[in-house]
């Protein structure tokens, strides 16, 4: 495989400079990518995927090293290349499209000039020349209308958009390779399709070749030709996508490939009380943002637009959409951390719309919240003991000695070992965290949990633990869930009964049951469709 | 934008009127009496009588009640008159316009040179890839902001004009002698600068944005240049709005280290003298600065980043 390889890594190792002395990150990796073809680097957080392939470009995060091994490009070592040297293969030879296109552009430059710039840094082209040969790569990118979009400035794009602009700088240098680091993990379903469409559209066109660094085996199942398994720093599986999906040999993709949340999966939500009894009522919920003025006028965002949700008691009402949907406007809006335009919540029979004071801290008593990143959602300075205690001192429940037995009995329930009470969140893995999460929204014994997005920042092991979790915890206290989340595959696991959003409306409102087999909406059939991975079945 | 200008004028405004009648309240606080320092002053040798005092008080409008003379003094400042100096004699609003071009002239140098110095320091401190040097440049703002202008000042007179007499080192005539309390002057804002801006250099240069340039296969001058100057500078822009304001009253330690003339020795002769209206009008001026100044930073932001929008912030519908 070597002799007609593009690629060839062999023996990479790759370690991190800590106050404790070198971390090794990579630990021995042999890959292969040959010309035109499109392999996969699956693995999750911290497996060292993304370190592989910045290693690759040589642009590794300070403290990163290259310890030992090759990396052979067309013939050339990479490893042993000069600076200013790699600075030719750079764009030129080796294009990149990183992980958000949020943050990957700059933000006081024109789209145009940094496709261009491309061109220019390899004197491909004059400055004319480069600036039309943009529009072009625009053009090929997929955006519509280039000459209006070159001159906008990345704030004024859509994430897709920028994601596309990002790929016209990966191909602007006809590059033989590309490393495409997680290219659309931070887009919606439906754009993330069109985005890896086109992506491998213009790479089988051109025989580029792709290096895919995904966490997502869905992803890698539609795309690649080859999957490459990494866990620990370590390969430890790689061959044909057919081969590595329908008979994995190490343990570890099996169980990866076991906890991926599949839209075929048997949903695993406890069944509901027979006499449903209804515990929140919004109705006719509206929330309008005010926009800066223009000449126009005023002008307002209507992020939420006359939206009916009703949550039985031990039920799981899912709020499904894309970015800008409003689902997470309509979640606030329930728990009136925010206030709506117009429209009326109706909790446990009593009319919160205007509720003030005592009677808005007694909601907050009975419903509370799990945001989507347990890296942010907890005080760092906290141990985890005052974070999950910090409910009940708000409303001074018990006196010292019951809060800490409740908290003892609260992180037995979330599954945390009582160690970690005097642990501080920045010790704790990510799904230990989100447990501590689910732990202090536990601590006042809440009716209703809003979880905004609580496992979109998780690996997917970690991810079906949670959500087991969830719903353990819903079997045993009858806790009703209002769950916000723009992933099907996971809405379809928990979910008794689902809402779909787009543009702040409603479009589609029924049992999950019906929902997932008899899609009645289009709009929910094409979110069902942009689901990746449904093309392989294990 | 039109609203956003007539909104920040009006806040401008305020502003002003708090300056003033902050500095009206407190002078008032002041013991002792600017009539009589006056005339202490004045007539050295002879005996004040206490009539004659009376008499001086009463044409200067001191026997007033406080708030007739606030009123009188406010509406006599809307009309550009701010009285008349009780040392000199001189109308205040003339005082200050003397006394205004050698500030001008000294600050109009300094402010430049802290922000090219400054600059200069923050872009050879992330730039260069010796650690030693690094390290070394990213600790020299923090040196310099610790040392006080007026030792700064002696410093360079007793080098550059004792022992090589290179410079000046005092008077207003000569462009040599504008040389060093410029740079007296320019030292603790051109830290300050670099500070700031090394700060937001190391931080952007950590942005993804800045790796796609360089997976571009962008060199160092052009990723430092191109891609992470100006989206650092806009912090260090905030910090030169609020050195318009360190300038001025920095002005008046350097302009008496280095004796000369403007707004910085006119502060210090009416301090002493107690020459309250002077002082007044100094306070009321060194606001107008730095409102201006401010104002006009904020209206730089969105020529620097688009995302940044000027317009009144409605209250949520």
């Amino acid at each position: 495989m070597t002799s007609t390889s593009l690629l060839s890594v062999r023996g990479l190792r790759v370690s991190y400079t800590t106050r404790g002395g070198p971390v090794p990150a990579v630990r021995g990796v042999d890959l292969d990518v040959a010309p035109g073809e499109i392999v996969a680097l699956v693995g999750e957080s911290g497996s060292g995927k993304s370190t592989t392939a910045h290693a690759v470009t040589g642009l590794l995060p300070p403290g990163g090293r290259v310890d030992a091994g090759r990396i052979l490009f067309a013939g050339q070592d990479l490893t042993a290349l000069s600076e200013k040297a790699l600075r030719a293969v750079r764009g030129a030879r080796i294009g990149l499209v990183p992980q958000d296109p949020a943050v990957s552009l700059n933000p006081v430059q024109r789209i145009g000039p940094q496709v261009a710039e491309v061109l220019r840094v390899h004197r491909l082209a004059d400055r004319r020349t480069a600036a039309r040969r943009a529009l072009d790569l625009l053009a090929r990118a997929g955006l519509p209308d280039p000459p209006t979009q070159a001159r906008r400035y990345p704030h004024e794009l859509s994430g897709g958009m920028r994601q596309r602009a990002l790929i016209a700088i990966a191909l602007a240098g006809a590059p033989r390779l590309v490393i495409a680091d997680e290219p659309t993990s931070a887009l919606d379903v439906t754009v993330q399709k069109s985005v890896l469409d086109h992506l491998q559209g213009l790479a089988r066109e051109s025989g580029t070749a792709i290096l895919l660094v995904t966490h997502d085996l869905g992803v890698a199942a539609d795309r690649a030709d080859r999957i490459a398994v990494m866990s620990d720093g370590e390969i430890v599986e790689q061959g044909p996508t057919a081969r590595v999906l329908g008979s994995p040999t190490a343990p570890y993709t099996r169980r990866l490939l076991h906890s991926v949340p599949r839209l075929d999966a048997a949903p695993i939500a406890p069944p509901q009380p027979s006499a449903p009894v209804p515990l929140l009522v919004a109705e006719h919920l509206t929330k309008n943002f005010p926009l800066p003025r223009t000449a126009g006028g005023p002008r307002t965002l209507r992020a939420v637009d006359d939206v009916s949700v009703t949550v039985h008691r031990g039920e799981t009402v899912a709020l499904v959409g894309e970015s800008g949907s409003g689902k997470s406007t309509t979640a606030r809006l329930v728990l009136r951390l925010t206030a709506p335009t117009a429209g009326r919540i109706v909790f446990d029979g009593e009319d919160l719309t205007d509720a003030r004071g005592a009677r808005l801290r007694a909601l907050r008593r009975r419903a509370q919240l799990v945001y989507q990143n347990p890296y942010s959602s907890l005080d760092p300075r906290q141990s985890v003991g005052d974070i999950v205690a910090e409910p009940l001192r708000a409303f001074r429940v018990t006196d010292r000695a019951g809060r800490a037995a409740r908290v003892a009995a609260l992180l037995d329930r979330v599954a945390l070992p009582a160690s970690v009470r005097d642990r501080r969140p920045a010790e704790l893995s990510g799904g230990q965290r989100q447990r501590v999460a689910i732990a202090r929204a536990l601590a006042l014994s809440p009716d209703l949990v809003v979880c905004d997005e609580p496992v979109s920042a998780l690996d997917v092991s970690v991810q079906a633990q949670i959500l087991r979790l969830l719903v353990d915890l819903q079997a045993d206290t009858g806790v009703s869930y209002l769950f916000v989340s723009h992933d099907m595959a996971v809405v379809r696991r928990i979910a008794h009964r689902v809402v779909v959003l787009r543009a702040g409306r409603v479009v589609e409102q029924a049992p999950a049951d019906t929902l997932f087999s008899a899609p009645a909406h289009p709009y929910t059939r094409e979110l069902l469709a942009a689901v990746p991975g449904r093309g392989a079945d294990a | 934008m039109r609203r956003y200008l007539l909104w920040r004028l009006a806040q401008a405004a305020g502003v002003l009127w708090a300056a003033y009648t902050l500095a009206f309240l407190l002078l008032d606080l002041l013991p002792g009496d600017p009539v009589a320092a006056m005339a202490g002053a004045g007539l050295n040798s002879t005996q004040v009588t206490p009539e004659r005092l009376a008499e001086l008080r009463a044409e200067y409008g001191f026997d007033r009640p406080l708030p007739v003379r606030y009123a009188a003094s406010l509406g006599d400042a809307l009309r550009g008159d701010f009285g008349t100096s009780v040392a000199t004699g001189r109308p205040v609003a003339d005082t200050l316009a003397d006394a205004l071009p050698p500030t001008l002239q000294l600050t109009a140098v300094a402010l430049p040179l802290a922000v090219l110095g400054g600059g200069a320091l923050a872009l050879a401190a992330t730039f260069t890839r010796h650690r030693k040097l690094r390290n070394l440049l990213l600790s020299l703002p923090s040196v310099g902001i610790s040392l006080p202008a007026f030792w700064v000042g002696l410093m360079l007179i007793q080098v550059l004009s004792f022992r090589v007499p290179l410079f000046p080192a005092f008077g207003n005539d000569t462009a040599a002698g504008l040389v060093l309390p410029a740079v007296t002057l320019a030292v603790p804002a051109a830290v300050l600068v670099a500070q700031v801006l090394s700060r937001s250099l190391l931080e952007v240069l950590d942005e993804p944005y800045v790796g796609t340039a360089r997976a571009k296969g962008a060199g160092r001058a052009r990723v430092w240049f191109r891609h992470a100057l100006r989206n650092a500078s806009l912090p260090a822009l905030t910090v030169v709005g609020v050195l318009a304001g360190q300038l001025t009253a920095n002005a008046v330690v350097v302009e008496n280290v280095f004796s000369r003339n403007g707004l910085g020795r006119i502060t210090t002769d009416a301090v002493t003298v107690q020459d309250i209206p002077v002082v007044q009008g100094v306070v009321v001026f060194g606001a107008l600065v730095f409102v201006l100044i401010n104002l006009l930073v904020d209206l730089a932001y969105p020529l620097l980043d688009r995302r940044i929008v000027t317009s009144v912030r409605r209250s949520p519908a």
